[in-house]
């Protein structure tokens, strides 16, 4: 990280030297904790521990990286070395909802939790294949750079640079909500507080050094994140499969999974507890059909009951219970209604287990179909989302050269698919731990891990004797997704020190999503629309000083909308993806790949594009059905059934012929467009008019 | 500027690479996603091969693909001289 002027390959070696000597410090660090767990070190400070040094870590490499280049701060001086690329784009792209949610999902989805899964890693292929090396070769600083120059005008880059915020900050909001609990849950800080803690780290990392520092630190981050992850995997799949490498011979887990399943789903007593949800569930129903009545209805049989057991004189214990049944009751309508809703959702808990392996699950041949569908509109979303999505793309403008650009997307690819093959498997090794020790057990001796979990969070673990039996059934137990990875040290019988270091990936994914998303918002206000459009007089120092206070102002504000807890976030980082699709996605393949696609084309093909997912969206998603008081059923507006975080199947093809018709409908770009677009295929193109790099 | 044959037979070279391994891509995403349920009855490695496409298989073909495409392009850079040099 000298300033130095190295050769390329000086300043590589030098990098795996830091690199390799930081892994060895990491790991170091510790083992000297463990034994100090041994030692008497109380839990708490383990999490603190965890939570300063890293964080701290992450400050001083940002430090080390500040600048005031521009060329060093918006593009990390183009000499990143494809290897480090790699492992920075993966620390980038796993956000928290990767790295905690992710097998969580699969858990409780099965196989149609694989559609993220493909998704995020399959992008990947149309990043290598259409954008990531032309890009390179275009060599300016931010996505909305190359809509400028390929389309002309501002009215591209504006729309560009309006989807690019649009996208991104949706997606840290959810990132600085991640780091918020993250950080609650380890420390027992307040979840306010946890988001300016979360803050903080990732300010430390951008605020000075731009995308050099986003860089060095997301290495780092990286190195910590993909060593939690795996480490209580591969003892858990040693404990199991026998063999370090769980991700290929779990197989006969999944086995045991699939018939443990038929065996819950026949079992008596789980029959028993699913028949009591759905019995409440349809009495709940009914009640709702007329609430006043059936609220009234209630309390006087309450009423009735004790006047009746008073005047039969029975035992004072039976009067008493039924005078508490009373006082227990609803207090008003509304209440009663909040309890019955809460019944009828009950009926979810009713069902059979979902089947692991069976793809699309469904009652009959047309639900089948359309889970088929959906899955399959998942996917084609999330990758080409995946190949949109501005912060991923800018990172191929770091490279030293094209070529380096190619190897960087498999170094990426390659450091993302190690946590994401790892993750089905720890969903089945999590689901037979659970089905095999916690299903059967005594109410009054539970395992270990799940007491302890269920005390700390209920939204995690929560099981109540349903049927009075003192035993565990499958249906009496409610998983948040969120468990499986963190309980996943325990199950694996492995120190706490290893949940201390799970706390510490989550934190770094989190951390380093952020950093990536905010440095891509910031850029495109202050490059984009301050010096391209605005001043371009402005001096180099000035254009990186906008930069940081807009990262500042940016960042106050998604955390300030972080810490409100906004309810929908889930579906917003969906939907970021499909917007990012149809709105990015034809313009910029069609700009390398069609010389004769222009800026009308352009611009009508992006409209489009966001208009027809947004239009989907609103008349399918409720929130924003409410928002736009959309009252027509939803079934009206459904086309073949997909649900609204897919609208992108429909935006982005036809925002692609949008601008094809208007492209040939209109006259053919300048002489000069299409000279870039010829410079822009060519890696080193003799008697080109363009240079490669401009600073 | 004039790009000459051989630049535009590196290009056509390069969209006959892209289409093959986007037919691949093509292949391990959604052919095989359509193709799930019959695709289970077939056993991998102890695996219903539907799951494990879908979970470790199709992912594994994407890294392939990607290195597959750096290192058959970079090495057409050289065979059409169109390569950028050695790194500074």
């Amino acid at each position: 990280m000298s300033q130095a002027a190295f050769s390329q390959s000086a300043f590589t070696q030098q990098l795996k030297k830091y690199y390799t000597f930081y892994t060895g410090g990491f790991l170091a660090f510790i083992v000297l904790l463990a034994i100090a767990e041994q030692m008497g070190l109380p839990r708490k400070y383990i999490g603190y521990t965890f939570l300063v040094a890293t964080i701290g870590l992450y400050a001083m490499i940002g430090v080390m990286s500040r600048t005031v280049e521009v060329s060093e701060y918006y593009v990390a001086g183009r000499r990143v070395p494809a290897f480090f690329n790699g492992m920075a784009t993966g620390a980038d792209w796993m956000s928290a909802a990767s790295f905690i949610g992710m097998a969580g999902t699969l858990y409780l989805a099965g196989f149609d939790g694989l559609a993220f899964v493909m998704g995020w890693t399959g992008g990947y292929v149309l990043v290598a294949l259409f954008l990531a090396p032309y890009l390179r070769k275009f060599g300016q600083f931010t996505i909305p750079d190359f809509l400028g120059a390929r389309y002309g005008g501002n009215i591209v880059r504006s729309i560009g640079v309006f989807a690019a915020i649009l996208c991104s900050f949706v997606y840290v909001v959810a990132q600085i909500y991640g780091v918020g609990i993250i950080t609650a849950r380890f420390t027992g800080l307040e979840f306010a507080v946890g988001v300016f803690v979360g803050l903080g780290g990732i300010l430390v990392c951008s605020f000075l050094g731009g995308m050099r520092a986003v860089t060095w630190t997301q290495v780092a981050q990286y190195i910590i994140l993909i060593i939690a992850y795996m480490t209580p995997v591969v003892w858990l799949g040693i404990k199991h499969t026998g063999i370090p490498v769980p991700q290929v011979a779990y197989g006969q887990v999944l086995a045991k999974v699939t018939d443990l399943e038929k065996k819950l789903t026949a079992d008596s007593k789980e029959q028993e507890v699913r028949k009591i949800f759905k019995d409440r569930a349809d009495a709940a129903t009914a009640a709702l059909k007329d609430p006043a009545k059936s609220h009234a209805d209630g309390k006087a049989k309450l009423e009735q009951n004790v006047a009746s057991l008073k005047a039969a004189n029975a035992p004072a214990d039976q009067i008493s219970a039924a005078e508490k049944a009373l006082a227990g009751y609803a207090k008003d309508v509304d209440a009663a209604k909040a309890q019955w809703n809460k019944d009828k959702a009950g009926a979810a808990r009713a069902a059979p287990p979902r089947p692991h392996a069976t793809p699309y699950p469904g009652k009959d041949e047309a639900a089948q179909h359309t889970a088929k569908l959906n899955f399959l509109g998942i996917v084609f979303c999330m990758m080409f989302g995946t190949a949109a999505l501005p912060h991923i793309l800018m990172r191929y403008y770091t490279t030293p050269s094209v070529r380096e650009a190619r190897r960087s997307v498999f170094w990426s690819l390659f450091f993302i698919f190690l946590l994401y093959f790892t993750a089905p498997c720890l969903a089945v090794l999590a689901k037979f731990e659970v089905y095999s020790t916690l299903v059967g057990s005594q109410f009054s001796a539970l395992p270990a891990w799940a007491a302890s979990w269920q005390a700390v969070d209920a939204t995690l673990l929560s099981i109540t004797d349903i049927n009075k039996d003192g035993i565990v059934q499958l249906a009496e137990i409610v998983i948040g997704g969120d468990l499986i990875v963190l309980m996943t040290p325990e199950i694996a019988g492995l120190p706490y020190v290893v949940s201390g270091l799970v706390a510490a990936g989550g934190l770094a994914a989190a951390l380093s999503t952020a950093d990536g998303l905010l440095l891509t918002i910031a850029n495109a206000l202050s490059h984009d629309v301050y010096y391209k459009m605005i001043d371009p007089s402005a001096s180099t120092s000035r254009r990186v000083t906008v930069s940081k206070v807009l990262l500042l102002v940016v960042a106050l504000i998604a955390a300030y909308t972080a810490s409100t807890k906004p309810g929908s976030i889930l579906f917003l980082v969906g939907a970021a993806f499909s917007l990012a699709a149809s709105s990015f996605f034809p313009a910029l393949v069609l700009g390398v790949f069609w010389k004769r696609a222009n800026k009308a084309g352009a611009i009508a093909g992006m409209l489009v594009g966001l208009g027809v997912c947004f239009y989907y969206m609103t008349t399918t998603y409720p929130y924003l059905r409410d928002l736009f008081g959309v009252t027509k059923p939803i079934a009206e507006y459904m086309w073949f059934g997909l649900n609204p975080i897919s609208a992108g199947v429909f935006g982005l093809p036809l925002g692609m012929l949008t601008i094809v018709v208007v492209s040939l409908l209109t006259a053919a770009p300048s002489k000069e467009v299409q000279e870039l677009v010829e410079h822009v295929r060519y890696p080193n193109i003799k008697g080109s008019s363009f240079s490669t790099t401009t600073n | 500027m004039e790009l000459s044959e051989k630049h535009q037979e590196y290009w056509r070279k390069n969209l006959v690479v892209t289409a093959i391994l986007m037919t691949i891509w093509f292949l391990a995403t959604f052919v095989e996603g359509w193709y799930a349920r019959d695709l289970n009855n077939i056993s991998f490695m102890g695996f219903p091969l539907g799951f494990y496409m879908s979970a470790q298989g199709s992912l594994a073909i994407y890294v392939l693909v990607i290195g597959f495409y750096a290192w058959y392009m970079n090495k057409l850079d050289i065979e059409y001289g169109v390569d950028e040099g050695d790194d500074k």
